[in-house]
């Protein structure tokens, strides 16, 4: 298929930045998004233009080093999929895409479509663990965790930290990605003692590095490629009132 | 003729690793805050690693080319980790995952190395359940377990099919928690380009700052690379598209040797190749196996689907030929079997190029509930990129190019031939001979980096506690420095037509083709001549745009690509040289009738590790000669 796409194009963190349109025929439905971003880089360097810097690694939906605003909506038109996973099918002949980077004051483009989300491992850092060191554990069973609580830990554990809900949110909020760590952390009992003080530190660490508010708008959740729920960011609230 | 000292502690099996740790220098902790330790990639093995060196109180730098250490592709490990917890009460032990561990290695790995493993995993899932990482439990609250290819018990700890994602975050947050005390600092998209070595020990690296475009020396009184396996060679492989060789050959080139490069796993339940574009393969957790039947129709080149092949008209292959393990034979083997069954024309799918894993079965027996909550992150994995519902029609199924065993060559104490400079995880060859058997390369990597290296490195870095700080001006590094801007000076300067990644997919083409399930001495020596001319043309034609001083991710494709060359070259001279089956490594030669691997304990039971001796010169063979104290080296049946 032939397909028309609009991508911004940025040299650096200082340029202005613009949107630049390609045509690109010869596209199949069987590629994916990032796929037919090669097939188009592979293009442009014959012909000798600068290719389209944008990040993934593992192109599998679980490193969350991808993530590209598509057609307006973060990781493109499909529910829970990253942009690695978003196939060509889903989009038809004579399309025009446009592909921007994520927009949000914590996240600076650094080339392209690249932007550095540096901030997400400042908020772990915090308090984004269980101040276990190595050595020090007890007996893994010694402790037994409910089954359905394991779980709900896991569910909120599966989080890849690709920023989709900080793109998504119109107040650039980091509150799925911190509610899903302080969830996961504070449903296990190996969780609780460090518990006041960790959220207490990732909400205020939060607001440090120029994330927005919550206001409840559930835009995260519709868009994260893991299907993290907004209930977590209710847990999160529980936990911070209890902190106090 | 070897210059291999492997260091093995004197004693019984189950008593080395107790006494060397009764043993092993010790670093007083006021020392500790002056000394320096680089740690170049942080997977689960790098990122354990640098968090445990920081706790005991030494200054660790920790450089990934990524934009976070969360990222590293242990990350997409699937189906679980293994420990001798014995909580199922079917007789494992330590000695029994040794034992799995040696034989599904095929009697090519290091005795002392695999039992120590063994004895630290269940430390490993102690300190994971402390640090919250959420593994599946019973509904008592106790930890569940499930099974893995070649083993008859059950030992495998899980987090449904992302355990090396809750894994892997868990060493994560450990390290960020050192991070922020500034015990350890982290570089990011940092790509490390060289090795600094100085009055013979190891003593910096090379990075080049992957935004600026900036090379920066970083010096440290000791290194370690947790830089993973080099399975992209390949092209196309299961691995992240980012992973590369370039630490293992950056090292064998400074003076470390490179251990049984051949011995490379193709995993066999990965979802086939689609096309032409395709950029990776996908697996698909060798847990499915405890419940999927494998399958090609008992007619050549039926094209039916799935759906209308008869019962009675399906070969259940691997049951059939291996009745003892069924589906659950070792990866090697059930590779191979797959490739058999298609390259003889059963196989199944547009290209012939594929099997069916099929859960009807289990699905019928225990309900569709239960196989979701067993696997349905895998099926909604397969679902998203193929389209089809599993629940409903089998998986397609292919091998592909997923772990090295082989690697950097490293002695007890995880050091290479090059002093003060440390391999872990998958980057070392040690633990998984000619085949790693599932769910042991988490545990591997989580016990080298948690649990030996920090004792380990103790013992070489309390004499060096005399030396102040390393300075980066020297003519050392001055000469790594200048040797990477030349080099990246020279891909830029090529200017000619064609794309790194079309080189990238040649030379793929080549090693699969030769190098891949099934090899021959015909094959490999077309295959050397290949890479060679296919090298040359690279050096004279390789087209690579942008500048040295920006984000360019095509100079650094194009500096991987060069370096997969020589990784190419010293795999196939490894796989011609061992001529013998064993493992993963098929030589079509060596086979008995029945067209299993045929071993030659007489004449190869060693580990084959290479010397760098000059551009363009053979790489000498040096051989560290495994000593089987403890088990003896029988033919290896799954039948």
């Amino acid at each position: 298929m032939n397909i028309t796409l609009k991508i911004w194009r940025q040299k650096n963190k200082l340029d202005k930045g613009k949107f630049v349109t390609y045509k690109l025929d010869g596209v199949s439905s069987e590629m994916t998004f990032l796929e037919m971003l090669d097939y188009l880089n592979e293009k442009l360097i014959k012909e000798d233009a600068d290719p389209i810097a944008f990040d993934s690694d593992c192109r599998e939906g679980i490193c969350g080093m991808c993530g590209l605003y598509i057609n307006g909506r973060p990781n493109g038109p499909e529910k829970g999929v990253t942009t690695c996973q978003l196939s060509m099918s889903v989009f038809k002949d004579g399309d025009k895409i446009t592909v921007e980077p994520w927009r949000s004051k914590a996240f600076p483009v650094i080339k392209d479509l690249v932007v550095d989300r540096n901030s997400f491992d400042k908020l772990i850092q915090v308090g984004g663990y269980i101040s276990a060191n190595t050595g020090a554990a007890p007996e893994a069973n010694s402790i037994p965790v409910k089954k359905e609580n394991a779980e709900r830990a896991f569910d909120s554990g599966t989080c890849i930290g690709c920023g989709t809900c900080v793109a998504a949110c119109k107040n650039a909020s980091a509150m799925l990605f911190v509610s899903a760590k302080i969830s996961q952390l504070a449903l296990l009992p190996q969780g609780q003692v460090e518990a006041r003080k960790r959220v207490i530190d990732m909400i205020n660490e939060m607001d440090n590095l120029g994330f927005g508010n919550c206001s409840n708008t559930g835009a995260c959740e519709a868009e994260c490629p893991k299907e993290i729920k907004l209930t977590n960011i209710a847990r999160l609230n529980r936990e911070y009132l209890k902190a106090f | 003729m070897t210059k291999l000292d492997a260091k093995i502690p004197e004693g019984p099996l189950a008593e080395k690793w107790t006494k060397y740790q009764a043993s092993v220098k010790l670093v007083n902790p006021a020392n500790k805050k002056n000394l320096d330790i680089i740690v170049v990639g942080a997977g689960a093995a790098g990122a354990s690693a640098a968090a445990s060196l920081a706790e005991l109180g030494y200054n660790v730098k920790v450089y990934v080319f990524q934009d976070s250490s969360r990222r590293a592709h242990s990350i997409a490990s699937q189906g679980g980790i293994n420990a001798t917890k014995n909580y199922k009460n079917d007789a494992d032990s330590d000695y029994r995952l040794f034992y799995d561990m040696i034989k599904g290695g095929d009697f090519r790995a290091r005795e002392a190395n695999v039992y120590r493993a063994a004895e630290v995993s269940n430390n490993i899932i102690d300190q994971y359940v402390a640090q919250g990482v959420p593994f599946a439990r019973e509904y008592s609250g106790y930890l569940a377990n499930r099974s893995f290819g070649g083993v008859q018990v059950s030992r495998t700890f899980y987090a449904q099919g992302q355990t090396g994602q809750q894994c892997t975050l868990a060493a994560y947050q450990a390290l960020s928690r050192q991070i922020k005390t500034g015990k350890a600092k982290i570089f990011t998209r940092r790509d490390m380009l060289d090795l600094v070595v100085i009055d013979g020990k190891a003593r910096g690296i090379i990075t080049r700052n992957l935004i600026t475009g900036e090379i920066e020396r970083h010096s440290a009184h000791a290194v370690v690379f947790a830089t993973g396996g080099f399975g992209t060679v390949y092209y196309l492989s299961t691995l992240a598209i980012n992973s590369n060789g370039s630490a293992a050959l950056a090292a064998y080139k400074k003076g470390a040797f490179l251990a049984n490069p051949s011995m490379a796993q193709i995993h066999p339940t990965c979802i086939p190749v689609l096309n032409d574009y395709q950029s990776k393969l996908t697996l698909m957790s060798e847990s499915l196996r405890n419940d999927g039947r494998v399958w090609v129709p008992k007619e050549k080149g039926d094209k039916r689907p799935a759906s209308g092949i008869k019962e009675e008209e399906r070969d259940y292959y691997l049951e059939r030929k291996y009745p003892a393990f069924g589906n659950l034979v070792p990866r090697d083997v059930a590779s191979r079997a797959a490739k058999e069954r298609c390259d003889e024309g059963y196989g199944v799918g547009d290209t012939g190029l594929a099997v069916y894993l099929d859960f009807k079965d289990a699905i019928n027996e225990q309900g569709h509930d239960t196989i979701k909550g067993k696997y349905g992150t895998l099926f909604d994995l397969y679902k998203k990129v193929t389209g089809i519902n599993p629940y409903k029609e089998p998986m397609r199924i292919y091998p592909a190019s997923h772990y090295t065993m082989g690697g950097l060559w490293v002695d007890y104490n995880l050091m290479t031939t090059v002093p003060g400079l440390y391999a872990i995880g998958e980057a070392n060859f040690s633990d998984h001979g000619a085949n790693r058997l599932g769910a042991s390369s988490l545990m591997q990597c989580s016990g080298d980096g948690y649990f030996i290296l920090p004792v380990t490195i103790g013992d070489y870095l309390a004499d060096q506690i005399k030396i102040p700080h390393i300075s980066t001006d020297t003519s050392e590094f001055d000469e790594a420095e200048k040797a990477v801007k030349d080099k990246l000076n020279k891909l830029l300067s090529v200017k000619g037509t064609q794309t790194p990644t079309s080189f990238h997919k040649r030379l793929g083409h080549i090693l699969w083709t030769y190098s891949g399930m099934k090899r021959n001495e015909e094959g490999l020596k077309k295959a050397l001549l290949q890479v060679k001319e296919l090298k040359e043309e690279f050096w004279k034609d390789v087209k690579v745009s942008g500048g040295l001083n920006e984000l360019n991710h095509e100079l650094e494709k194009a500096g991987r690509v060069a370096d997969f060359f020589e990784i190419a070259n010293l795999i196939i001279i490894d796989a011609l040289n061992r001529k013998e089956s064993c493992g993963a490594h098929f030589r079509e030669e060596y086979q008995t009738p029945e067209g299993e691997a045929e071993r030659d304990d007489k004449n190869y039971s060693y580990v084959a590790t290479w010397e760098y001796t000059g551009e363009n010169s053979v790489p000498e063979l040096h051989k560290e000669d495994l000593v089987f104290e403890f088990v003896k080296p029988t033919k290896r049946s799954y039948k």
